[in-house]
C-alpha cells in the first residue's frame, strides 16, 4: 500500500494571515508519512458570502472547489469552519442541482478537520510534540456543534509532552467572532470575545489555543488591543513543537 | 409610554442600550445563568432525555404536516364540549373577537394570564381603546405591565428587573410601601392581584398546549394566575396559536416532561391544568370558554418547508438562556415581543423579513441554541435561510460606498480566480504598508474592516502567503 495522498484545504485565512499553520500542518502530515499536496487553484470556500445570505455568490466560489480534489485519498483542513461549510452546508447549497451534490458527497466523504484527520482516521495521538506551557484549549463552534469535534484536539494536546493543559469557564462558549459577525455586529462580538478571553486568562494559561483562524484571529486582536500577555497558537503550531536537543 | 410597534432592524440601537448598562447585563447574566444551570441538573435526572427530545420532535412534525385536520378536530371537540371556537386570522381580528367577547359579557375588567400570544396581538391595547381595563396577573408580567414595557423574554418576561426595580415600580404605581424583600413584593402584588381577581367579569389564557383528540386548552403555571383567570371569572377566553397543537393526551406526558425541565429547570411546573369546555353542572368554573385560534402569520410559515419547522417551538426559552448573544443585547433589543433565538426565526416569519431584516444576522451561528432545544430546531440553519431572504430586502442602513451584493460579487470574482485573488493580496500587502505596526493594524478607514478595529486590533497580512511559501516547501 501507498503512502495515503492528502490534499490541503489550506483555507484562505491560514493562506492569508497564518501561513505558518499551513507550514505546521505540512510537517506534522510528513512526519506521518503522508503525502502533501497543495492544489494553488484553491482559494476560499465561500462561506464568507454564504454565511451573509448571498447564495448565488456562495455557490459560484462553492462550485470551484468541488473540482480542485479529484486525485487526493483526503482532502484536510485546518479549520473546523471550513469544513462544515463543506461537509454540511455545501449539500444544502447545491440541494438543486443533482451532479454537483453528488461531486459534493463524494468530496464531504473525504474531507476531514486537520484534528479529527488525526485520530479519527489516521489513529494517532502521539505526535511526538513538546510544549512546556500551561494552555487552554477554545473549542470553536462550528467544529464542536457541526461536526461534533470535540476530543480530537484535546487527546493530541495531552499527549505533547510537558504540557499543562487546563480548561476554561464555559469552554464550549461561542467566543463571538461567528464570520461576518463580526463585523455586522461588533458592539457584540467585541463583549464575547473579551469574555473568553478573560475566562482563558483566568486558568493561568501562558497559551490559548483553537482549531479555527476566524476565532483566532478575532482572539488575538482583542488580546494585542488591550495588550493582555495571553498568546495565541493555532493547534497545529503547538503539535508541531519538537524537544531542542 | 406603552412600547409598540415593530423595533426589530433598530437592533443595534437596542443592543447599545443594554450593553451600556451594566446594571442591565449583570440581570440578564445573572438570571440566564441561572435558568442555564437549572436546565442543565433537570435534564441530567432523566434518563433517555435525549429520546424525549426526538419523540417530541416527531409528534411536533406530525401535527405541522397535518395541521388543517387537527386543527379541524380539535375545534369540533372544544365545540363538543360547549366551547366556542373563533377563528382569527390576523392581529386585528384576535383583537376585534376578544372585544367583542367581553362587550357581550358586560366586562369592564379582565384579568390576564401570560400569554405570548396575548402580547404578539396587543391585545391588551386593543382592550383600552375599548374603554375595558386588562389586567396582567403574571408576576413578571404584573411588573412588566406597570413598566410599560414589552416581554423581555418569553418565559420570564421581567427577567432584566432587579428587585429595586420592581420596588420602585410598586411605588411610584401602586402606592405600596417601599422594600426589597422578594416575599414582600409578592405579598403587594398579590394584594393587588386579588381585588382584580374578584372584580374581573372575563378571563384570558394563552395555551401551551392544545389536545386535539380531546378539545383540551393545556396550561402551565407557578404561581396559580392562571387557574384563578381561568376559572373565577364568569367568562374564559383562550389564545391559541394554531401552532400549539397536539394529537393526543397520551402526547401530554412527553411535552410536560420537557417543558419544565426546559424552560426552569422544574420536574413539573406548580400547576398543571386541563380546560375543557366550560363548567358543566356542578361544577366550578367559567360559564362560557371562548378558544381563539390564531393564525396571525403562522400559515405563511407552514406554507414554507424550510421553516415550517420553527411552528414545532413550545416556547421553553432554553435558547435563549444559552445563547451568547441574548445575555449581551437582552430581549429588548430583538425589538418586538419574542427575542432570542426563537425570536430572530419568528420575528421574520410573523411580520415580514422586511420590517426584521436585521435579527437574522444578530447571531454569531455557534449552535448552542440548537443543542439545548427539545423538538430540535435547526435554529442556526433556519437563521441562514433567513439571512438569504433578507438579502433580497435592502438594508436600510448602507455605511459603505458600495452596496453589500456588490462587495460580495467581486469578491466571489476574486475567488474564483486565483490570479485574481493573488493579485489583490498582493495589492493588499503593498497596501497595508502604511497601516501595519510589528504585524497589526490598530484602525482601518475602510468600511467592512473598520468595524473589525473598534474593539480589535487587525492582523497584518503574512509577508508571505502560504501558496508562496509552497514552492520552497514541496522540496523539503
Amino acid at each position: 500500500m501507498g503512502k495515503p495522498r492528502v490534499a490541503l484545504f489550506i483555507t484562505c485565512l491560514v493562506d492569508q494571515f497564518l501561513p505558518h499553520v499551513g507550514e505546521c500542518v505540512v510537517r506534522i502530515l510528513r512526519r506521518l508519512d503522508v503525502e502533501v499536496s497543495f492544489n494553488p487553484a484553491q482559494t476560499c470556500c465561500g462561506q464568507p458570502a454564504f454565511n451573509t445570505g448571498y447564495r448565488d455568490e456562495a455557490r459560484s466560489v462553492a462550485a470551484r472547489v468541488l473540482d480542485l480534489f479529484d486525485d487526493a485519498d483526503y482532502i484536510v483542513a485546518p479549520s473546523g469552519s471550513c469544513t462544515s461549510m463543506v461537509r454540511v452546508f455545501y449539500p444544502e447549497l447545491f440541494a438543486d442541482d443533482p451532479a454537483r451534490l453528488r461531486k459534493c458527497t463524494q468530496l464531504r466523504e473525504r474531507f476531514f478537520e486537520f484534528s479529527e484527520f488525526l485520530v479519527n482516521v489516521l489513529k494517532v495521538e502521539d505526535l511526538g510534540a513538546s510544549f512546556a506551557h500551561r494552555v487552554t484549549y477554545h473549542d470553536s463552534c462550528h467544529l464542536l456543534r457541526e461536526l461534533g469535534v470535540e476530543e480530537a484536539p484535546r487527546k493530541l494536546l495531552r499527549k505533547v509532552r510537558g504540557i499543562n493543559l487546563v480548561e476554561m469557564q464555559d469552554y464550549q462558549l461561542c467566543c463571538g467572532f461567528g464570520g461576518t459577525f463580526s463585523v455586522k455586529f461588533p458592539e457584540v462580538s467585541v463583549p464575547m470575545g473579551e469574555d473568553k478571553v478573560q475566562a482563558a486568562s483566568e486558568t493561568g494559561a501562558e497559551y490559548l489555543v483553537a482549531a479555527d483562524g476566524g476565532c483566532l484571529m478575532h482572539l488575538a486582536g482583542l488580546i494585542h488591543r488591550q495588550g493582555l500577555p495571553l498568546k495565541t497558537l493555532h493547534l497545529a503550531e503547538v503539535l508541531a513543537q519538537q524537544e531542542k536537543h | 409610554m406603552d412600547d409598540t410597534g415593530i423595533h426589530s432592524n433598530e437592533i443595534h440601537v437596542g443592543a447599545s442600550r443594554t450593553l451600556g448598562n451594566a446594571r442591565l447585563l449583570e440581570a440578564y447574566r445573572a438570571s440566564t445563568l441561572r435558568l442555564y444551570t437549572h436546565r442543565l441538573q433537570a435534564i441530567s435526572e432523566v434518563p433517555g432525555f435525549e429520546r424525549l427530545c426526538d419523540r417530541a420532535r416527531e409528534v411536533k412534525r406530525e401535527v405541522i404536516e397535518h395541521l388543517d385536520s387537527y386543527l379541524a378536530q380539535f375545534a369540533d371537540n372544544v365545540e363538543r364540549h360547549g366551547g366556542k371556537v373563533h377563528w382569527a386570522s390576523t392581529a386585528e381580528e384576535v383583537c376585534r373577537i376578544v372585544v367583542d367577547i367581553a362587550h357581550h359579557s358586560g366586562a369592564r375588567e379582565v384579568v390576564k394570564a401570560k400569554s405570548m400570544l396575548g402580547e404578539e396581538v396587543e391585545v391588551n391595547h386593543a382592550l383600552a381603546a375599548a374603554g375595558i381595563r386588562a389586567m396582567e396577573t403574571d408576576l413578571g408580567e404584573f411588573i412588566i405591565q406597570l413598566a410599560g414595557e414589552r416581554p423581555a423574554h418569553i418565559v420570564a418576561p421581567a427577567i432584566h428587573k432587579t428587585r429595586e426595580d420592581v420596588s420602585e415600580l410598586f411605588v411610584t404605581h401602586i402606592q405600596a410601601e417601599r422594600t426589597v424583600v422578594p416575599e414582600q413584593l409578592t405579598a403587594i402584588a398579590r394584594r393587588a392581584l386579588r381585588e382584580m381577581f374578584q372584580k374581573a367579569g372575563m378571563g384570558m389564557s394563552g395555551a401551551n398546549f392544545a389536545v386535539a383528540e380531546t378539545g383540551t386548552v393545556v396550561l402551565v403555571e407557578n404561581e396559580g394566575n392562571i387557574r384563578m383567570c381561568t376559572t373565577v371569572p364568569r367568562v374564559h377566553v383562550a389564545l391559541v396559536g394554531i401552532e400549539k397543537l397536539i394529537p393526543r393526551l397520551a402526547d401530554l406526558g412527553v411535552f410536560l416532561r420537557l417543558l419544565g425541565r426546559s424552560s426552569t429547570g422544574q420536574k413539573l411546573t406548580t400547576y398543571t391544568s386541563f380546560l375543557t369546555g366550560p363548567r358543566r353542572p356542578g361544577e366550578d368554573g367559567p360559564e362560557e370558554m371562548h378558544v381563539i385560534m390564531v393564525d396571525n402569520g403562522r400559515t405563511a410559515a407552514l406554507a414554507d418547508p424550510k421553516m415550517r419547522e420553527m411552528l414545532y417551538c413550545i416556547r421553553c426559552g432554553a435558547c435563549l438562556n444559552t445563547c451568547p448573544v441574548y445575555r449581551k443585547i437582552g430581549g429588548h433589543a430583538y425589538g418586538w415581543v419574542y427575542s432570542g433565538p426563537i425570536g430572530a426565526l419568528v420575528t421574520p416569519e410573523l411580520v415580514g423579513i422586511g420590517q426584521a431584516r436585521e435579527l437574522p444576522f444578530a447571531s454569531s451561528l455557534c449552535g448552542a441554541c440548537r443543542e439545548v432545544c427539545p423538538v430540535r430546531i435547526n435554529i442556526p440553519d433556519l437563521l441562514l435561510h433567513l439571512r438569504s431572504q433578507a438579502q433580497e430586502h435592502a438594508p436600510k442602513r448602507q455605511e459603505s460606498l458600495l452596496p453589500e451584493r456588490l462587495m460580495f460579487r467581486l469578491w466571489a470574482w476574486g475567488m474564483r480566480h486565483p490570479l485574481l485573488y493573488a493579485l489583490g493580496t498582493r495589492l493588499a500587502r503593498w497596501g497595508q504598508v502604511l497601516l501595519a505596526r510589528r504585524g497589526w493594524i490598530r484602525k482601518i478607514p475602510l468600511f467592512p474592516a473598520s468595524q473589525w478595529t473598534k474593539g480589535r486590533d487587525f492582523p497584518a497580512l503574512a509577508p508571505k502567503a502560504f501558496r508562496d511559501r509552497w514552492k520552497q516547501l514541496r522540496g523539503e
